[in-house]
């Protein structure tokens, strides 16, 4: 009993989308609404509702990491804003035994006409933290992040990566029984994002749970044991990381081989573009999901236009089951046909690429697309637009049976020269 | 790190259902919270200003200066025989402080709203912080209002002493409306435009710029339907002291401000408690 941090039994949270949509939210939209409401029908109305969670149950243990992976708009964010007090369910009870401290959004908080030192006080304050305990982790939370230079310029002066190293240096130095972070590292240079990692681990060692929501599988892999994987509101699979990941990569995915975009998955400010549909094909031009190694194989991304786009450049990533990148290519990579596409006029586009035989190696593969100018604007991008599954039969090597490192399987030129 | 099973907190979720306990302890856990914001307040309210600090002066008397002229000088108004200038300043440094207080606590929960969409504290301390760092420039401009006492030779009185009394309450009446105004400013934008028309109107409902003694002795106690008559006229007899109060007794007046202050307050704290669940879902 002493030994759960976290406790939730059939957690719901329930979103009016109107209510969300609607930032205005004016008097005079109350006075109409509630002199037309007995003129209208109350039907349809159920389909602006939005269970954000639903029927939610876990216990987590004390000094446990435990991940929390999903789609975009699966739930997490809006679980770890239970847990954190921030809204209250709609249902459902929780119990939480210990201090909970969040690791906020770059700067939420900051104040950037106030000194870095200001600020250290003000949002240590923020996140809870006593006065005295400020000033004795003072010293600390400046040294994590290496702005002592600066610390008594306004924060409105310091780049975005100083701005980041001081925010994550408070909340890291919060102590909380239990830590919430939610997709923070996703910004900052490799080397900070080591230092927070590590500082993470530490937390978890000293004996605190830790809640750890990210879309970086490796990070999710280096730092939990354990992971709750989110689709629609629910909790679809709790298992130990590496099973949850793996569980989470594969389902979800179209197993045809072949993505295709309804309406309501397309961002509104995707415009003028809009994705159509993502395919793998194999040598004889067929939609599949599984590619033998030894074949060509195509990847088609077809979208429309619905305006003239300058500078287009639309392109995949191709990324191992775990989340590493293995490569990124663009359609006008090459400068004569980004010349000659300079200017895109609106209507329907295939941007198909060819990946020759022999590059992969036995595993699944994602596919995410990405449509953008260079530097101006990005117009859609999905990273986990589809998976597709290497079949090794024929690749080099395969009398020894045995499993090879890396993502990559090139067949190579060995030359062996005895002397 | 050793942690003693007894003193770790226990948090109960649960839904925003029924009648919210007003529980105000949790203010209390969170009074360095409400210290930080007003410093916070202070810091940032006159930075990157050339004169600084010194618009705490300057706004009172510029107010002052113009009402003078306007209201002393060209319209004669009333002022049972004191001069004008001290006797609308008496008046100004309250209501000054009130509508800088209402117009922050009514407004700042919004301008934070992405604190509040992602961190929990009560959030009541945000306009509790907007009505406290007025009274750090009440404090600065009380100077000016000591200067123009030895000018005017008006000698203090024991009434004096009752001053932070009648600040209180103004802090009450502010905070009081502006729980209300915050908690319905986050549902309805409105009140952000509605704020400016609220306390020009205010203004001229209270005696800043007449005395409560142009009203008629029977019905002056109606002027205390309007809290911040009691405050400004509380001022008046506490720094004009006899010279004032010999044609006018606030004791009447004064009871029926403290009570309708006290029943915005506390009506105010029940509303805002009772919404203040839903915030983070619809700021």
């Amino acid at each position: 009993m002493n030994d759960i941090a976290i406790h939730v039994e059939n957690l719901s949270k329930k979103y009016k989308l109107g209510a969300m949509y609607e930032r205005q939210d004016t008097l005079r939209d109350l006075l109409v609404s509630t002199f037309r409401s007995p003129f209208r029908k109350k039907s349809g109305s159920e389909n602006q509702i939005l269970w954000a969670l639903k029927d939610i149950s876990f216990d987590i243990e004390r000094g446990s990491v435990v991940g929390i992976i999903g789609r975009n708009g699966a739930g997490k964010s809006t679980l770890l804003k239970v847990l954190s007090r921030v809204t209250d369910p709609t249902s459902g009870i929780g119990e939480i035994r210990g201090r909970v401290g969040s690791l906020l959004e770059v700067g939420t908080g900051f104040h950037p006409e106030l000194t870095g030192r200001e600020n250290i006080y003000l949002n240590g304050a923020i996140l809870g933290m006593k006065r005295i305990e400020i000033e004795k982790k003072f010293d600390e939370i400046v040294d994590f992040s290496e702005v002592a230079k600066f610390i008594d310029t306004p924060v409105k002066r310091y780049s975005s990566g100083m701005y980041l190293r001081l925010a994550f240096a408070v909340a890291a130095h919060l102590e909380p029984d239990i830590l919430v972070v939610d997709e923070v590292l996703a910004v900052g240079d490799a080397e900070f994002q080591r230092k927070c990692l590590g500082k993470m681990s530490d937390v978890a060692e000293e004996g605190r749970t830790v809640l750890f929501v990210s879309h970086n599988m490796s990070a999710i892999l280096r730092l939990t044991s354990e992971t709750l994987v989110m689709e629609k509101g629910k909790i679809v699979n709790r298992a130990p990381s590496g099973e949850a990941v793996d569980f989470y990569l594969s389902s979800g995915f179209a197993e045809t081989g072949e993505k295709v975009w309804d309406d309501d998955e397309i961002p509104v400010n995707a415009k003028p573009f809009r994705p159509v549909a993502l395919r793998i094909k194999n040598a004889q031009g067929l939609v599949v999901n599984t590619i033998r190694s030894t074949e060509d194989m195509t990847i088609e991304f077809e979208y429309r236009l619905e305006d003239v786009v300058t500078g287009l450049r639309v392109g995949i990533y191709l990324m191992s089951a775990r989340g590493e990148y293995i490569f990124t290519s663009f359609d006008t990579d090459e400068p004569q046909i980004y010349d000659k596409f300079l200017a895109r006029e609106s209507g329907l586009y295939y941007s198909r690429c060819k990946i020759p035989a022999d590059t992969f190696n036995e595993g699944r593969f994602v596919v995410g697309v990405n449509a953008s100018t260079y530097r101006i604007r990005r117009y859609f991008q999905d990273e986990r637009a589809i998976t597709f599954n290497i079949d090794p039969a024929g690749a080099p090597g395969m009398q020894w049976p045995e499993q090879r490192l890396g993502p990559i399987r090139p067949r190579l030129n060995w030359e062996i020269e005895k002397k | 790190m050793t942690t003693n099973q007894n003193q770790i907190p226990i948090t109960y979720l649960r839904p925003a259902k029924g009648f919210a306990a007003l529980n105000l302890k949790d203010l209390w856990d969170y009074r360095e919270l409400i210290y930080f914001l007003t410093w916070r307040d202070l810091k940032v309210r006159y930075k990157q200003t050339v004169l600084g600090f010194s618009w705490v002066i300057l706004q009172p008397i510029i107010n002052m200066v113009v009402f003078t002229v306007l209201f002393g000088q060209l319209l004669k108004v009333p002022t049972d025989g004191i001069p004008y200038p001290i006797f609308s300043f008496a008046a100004l440094l309250p209501w000054l402080y009130f509508a800088g207080s209402l117009t922050r606590s009514s407004t700042t929960l919004v301008g934070s709203a992405n604190l509040i969409s992602k961190v929990f504290f009560p959030r009541m301390v945000i306009p509790i912080a907007g009505v406290l760092s007025g009274v750090v420039d009440f404090l600065v401009s009380l100077i000016v209002l000591i200067g123009m006492m030895l000018f005017y030779k008006i000698i203090p009185t024991w009434n004096l002493l009752m001053l932070p009394v009648f600040l209180f309450l103004a802090m009450l009446t502010a905070l009081g409306f502006g729980l209300w105004l915050s908690a319905l400013n986050v549902r309805f934008r409105d009140i952000n435009h509605l704020v400016p028309f609220i306390i020009e109107i205010w203004k001229y409902a209270t005696p800043v710029i007449y005395g409560a003694t142009l009203i008629p002795e029977k019905f002056r106690f109606l002027l205390g339907l309007n809290p911040m008559t009691g405050v400004v006229e509380g001022f008046r007899w506490a720094i004009l002291g006899s010279k004032y109060v010999e044609n006018f007794n606030p004791g009447p007046l004064f009871i029926v401000s403290i009570s309708i202050t006290l029943f915005v307050l506390i009506s105010g704290v029940i509303f805002f408690r009772n919404t203040e669940r839903t915030f983070a879902d619809i700021i």
